[in-house]
């Protein structure tokens, strides 16, 4: 092989490196966009069953659920206009409490349950997330709520 | 009146920092010696001042002065004493006046230091850091005033976040803003080189004790906001991809290239403007941080307080900084060319890789972080990007450039060729290899290929490392003189190659239970025995009352400690917090957190089981000391007696050296 030559494939082996390389990044940042859905929206059936998404906002006060002595527990979230019964396996966050706007990351399973892997409640008792604060607003008003 | 003096000491910092701004920019400008004097009293005055006012309010916390409304609303009587100072960079507003007393520290560090600098070109480094202190100081007076009063006043404060009320976050954001700070010394010789359409090897040679410093501070920040989320946020997590996380990051990384790019032209005066790039780029991203954690548009832990008055003028003074910095760059950088040329394999060539990668990792955090934040201004909906898009992108760019940084380190200046180095790094590289694939077997179990690969990633730097020193050692008749220099790149890299290890064990074989577990009954976790033993309901503290149980761990029968994970309710704030019980060891942290009460005396609790995670934070501790090593190279004093017998004394001098 001539310096020239080599010095071609060498370009195309980068090139081609450098394109898989994209692909993959590309493919693991559209797999893991986590969309987020108000709870009207998925009582409207608007979000996905089966792909994981985002929904948010307040835990409705005594709906939240558990057999003595297990770690599963069940609470609804509601914006005020729909509920979403959401249920998790693991430990609540420390903030997590009736009435507190939280988000929670999980599918949709074929009940129409959101099945959490992950509930997230902010470190400031008077905090709101932004989504949810949106979402309230929005039903408020009498808008649409997305 | 002590608030009423600070915030009039802060007015009159404000004045000497356009004084500093204007007058030795000016003064360089138009040749006026007398205006570019004034940059030293100016910058001392600023600091003084500055120092003045952050004394008020660290007085104003520990005098428990409630009239202030910075104070009411972040400290308590009941705090402790020292929380109560740690307190004044607590939240907003004292932290940008930490910020701005930081600014003035590395300013009047170069300023003292600066004798051995061409005047004017001091000058124009001080102007800019004068222009930057004046945009934070405006913000602070106009957005964010910590020494409003609050009338009338209350009679006992609201509390500092219990998140805030430990150790480690006391000293986590000065250390971390010490090092983003800092990168504005370094956009500061940037933008005067600019100014000045020169930048020779002597530039790189000061530039670079400075941004080594920077980033020394900045690493150790980061690590131990680190180590304080995994121990103090209570879920045993070392890094969660959070928009705050990265936006310390991302300056990091462009600071690490800025530091690489900066030995090529100190050494070979190559890659100019693209390390006047990379300068802008570190600091702007500082300021991009700032913007991020300050103006609310995030949803994060740190988020506390947030006021779209504050994102605005951020932002603006974002635009101005970045904008005009741009400008400058493209006006006079093709001023800056470099003369000479390097061989297609080489010391350089391998430095622009480390570049090159380095920065596309860094667009990969700034892709994560700053999309949701796109998509919503455009109204395309609120997404976020989960933690897995970054752990899986990340390591495209930077696994080949680990495995080039032990290429890179052998290799020459000029001309090099890859047989030569490969052939001289056999034994590390095939050492790396065979332990990169027993050892894990030997010591954890089956591992992933991604294990594997990354464990001989880690040891191969670590290999090729320490390579030079051991050869030294075995080759008596070598005489290779290893400067300090070297020593520090040496550390320095032996650092990432621990800090890889810690974090691909500690990933790959960490093991994570959560389960209800009843007074009295035991769960075996990773070959350990843990015991739920007793509950204790009423422990108090100073202003906390607590929840805590008594956790046995054993061993084959054989009982080794006990743990006390707790959970405290704060009696100010009454936010529930865990804390988790730890038993700490080089080799595995076991790590028991207290979840909450499920009934029929059982609770819910965390179980982990976290093999060298220690070695994260040790990596980071041993990369910023091969940081400080690097720095403390005699030639960057060498340089200063040189300048001054090149001034006046040269031919004096000429016989003794």
């Amino acid at each position: 092989m001539t310096a020239r030559q080599q010095r071609m494939l060498i370009v195309i082996l980068v090139l081609i490196g450098v394109g898989i390389a994209t692909t993959f990044g590309l493919r693991a940042f559209q797999e893991n966009l986590l969309y987020y859905y108000s709870p009207s929206a998925v009582q409207a059936g608007e979000a996905p069953v089966g792909r994981k998404f985002r929904v948010g906002g307040l835990v409705v006060p005594g709906t939240v659920k558990r057999t003595d002595g297990e770690i599963d527990v069940s609470f609804d979230l509601t914006d005020n206009a729909a509920m979403v019964t959401v249920e998790f396996a693991g430990i609540l966050p420390d903030l997590f409490r009736e009435g507190q706007g939280i988000i929670a990351h999980g599918k949709l399973n074929q009940q129409g349950v959101f099945v959490a892997e992950e509930v997230l409640a902010k470190h400031d008792e008077n905090y709101m997330p932004p989504e949810v604060a949106e979402s309230l607003k929005q039903t408020h008003a009498g808008g649409p709520s997305k | 009146m002590i608030p009423e003096l600070g915030q009039f000491a802060l007015i009159i910092a404000l004045c000497l920092s356009l004084v500093q701004a204007f007058f030795p920019l000016a003064g360089a400008w138009t040749g006026n010696r007398t205006w570019v004097r004034l940059a030293w009293p100016a910058v001392s005055g600023q600091t003084v001042f500055v120092l003045l006012s952050f004394g008020c309010l660290v007085w104003s916390f520990i005098q428990n002065d409630f009239s202030v409304l910075y104070v009411a609303s972040n400290s308590n009587s009941a705090l402790p004493f020292i929380y109560r100072i740690s307190a004044t960079w607590g939240a907003h507003e004292g932290s940008m006046l930490l910020w701005i007393l930081i600014l003035a520290a590395w300013s009047i560090s170069v300023a003292a230091l600066s004798k051995n600098l061409p005047e004017l070109f001091a000058a124009r480094v001080l102007g800019v850091l004068g222009l930057i202190s004046f945009g934070f100081l405006l913000f602070t007076l106009e957005t964010s005033n910590p020494f409003a009063r609050l009338i009338p006043a209350a009679l006992d404060g609201r509390d500092l976040n219990p998140l805030l009320q430990d150790p480690g976050l006391a000293i986590h954001p000065p250390m971390l803003y010490v090092g983003y700070v800092g990168f504005a010394v370094a956009f500061a010789f940037a933008i005067a080189a600019m100014l000045e359409g020169k930048m020779d090897t002597a530039w790189a040679r000061w530039a670079r004790p400075w941004t080594t410093v920077a980033w020394c501070f900045l690493t150790l920040g980061i690590a131990l906001g680190s180590w304080w989320a995994y121990y103090e946020l209570g879920w045993g997590g070392w890094w969660f991809w959070d928009p705050v996380e990265n936006a310390s990051f991302m300056p990091w990384l462009a600071g690490t290239a800025l530091i690489h790019s900066l030995a090529v032209t100190e050494k070979r005066g190559l890659f100019k403007s693209w390390t006047l790039l990379l300068a802008i780029t570190a600091f702007s991203l500082s300021l991009l941080g700032t913007f991020l954690v300050r103006s609310g548009v995030l949803v994060s832990v740190h988020a506390f307080a947030t006021d779209p008055e504050r994102g605005r003028f951020i932002l603006a003074f974002l635009v101005t900084v970045i904008g005009s910095a741009l400008g400058l760059y493209a006006w006079r950088a093709p001023l800056l060319k470099s003369e000479e040329g390097f061989g297609k394999v080489s010391r350089e060539t391998f430095l622009l890789a480390n570049n090159i990668l380095l920065v596309i990792a860094m667009l990969v955090v700034l892709l994560g972080t700053l999309f949701p934040l796109f998509m919503d201004a455009i109204g395309g909906g609120k997404y976020s990007v989960g933690p897995q898009y970054f752990a899986a992108v990340f390591v495209i760019p930077t696994l080949p450039m680990v495995l080039l940084m032990g290429l890179g380190m052998h290799s020459i200046w000029r001309r090099d060729n890859v047989s030569r180095i490969v052939k001289r790094l056999r034994v590390p590289m095939l050492i790396a290899v065979v332990l990169g694939i027993t050892l894990p077997w030997m010591i954890y179990g089956t591992p992933s290929i991604m294990t594997v690969v990354a464990i001989i990633a880690a040891l191969w730097v670590i290999g090729s490392s320490v390579f030079g020193p051991v050869m030294g050692l075995l080759d008596k008749t070598q005489k290779v003189r290893i400067t300090r220099s070297q020593w520090g790149m040496i550390v320095a890299h032996i650092g990432v190659g621990i800090f890889i290890l810690g974090v691909t064990v500690t990933e790959a074989y960490s093991v994570h239970r959560d389960q209800a577990l009843r007074l009295g009954d035991s769960v075996d976790v990773s070959g350990y025995t843990v015991t739920f033993e007793s509950i204790n309901k009423k422990v108090s503290g100073p202003n906390y009352k607590a929840t805590q149980a008594t956790m046995a761990v054993s061993r084959d029968g054989k009982s080794l400690m006990t743990l006390y994970p707790e959970k405290r309710t704060y009696l100010v704030q009454r936010n529930p917090m865990t804390e988790a019980g730890i038993d700490a060891r080089l080799h595995r942290d076991l790590y028991l957190a207290l979840g909450d009460e499920l009934g029929d005396n059982a609770w819910s609790v965390r179980f982990q089981y976290k093999p060298l995670v220690r070695f994260i934070w040790l990596g980071c501790i041993i990369m910023a000391l091969g940081g400080l090593i690097a720095v403390s190279d005699k030639r960057y004093r060498v340089a200063v007696t040189k300048t001054v017998k090149d001034s006046g004394q040269a031919a004096l001098a000429g016989g003794k050296s």
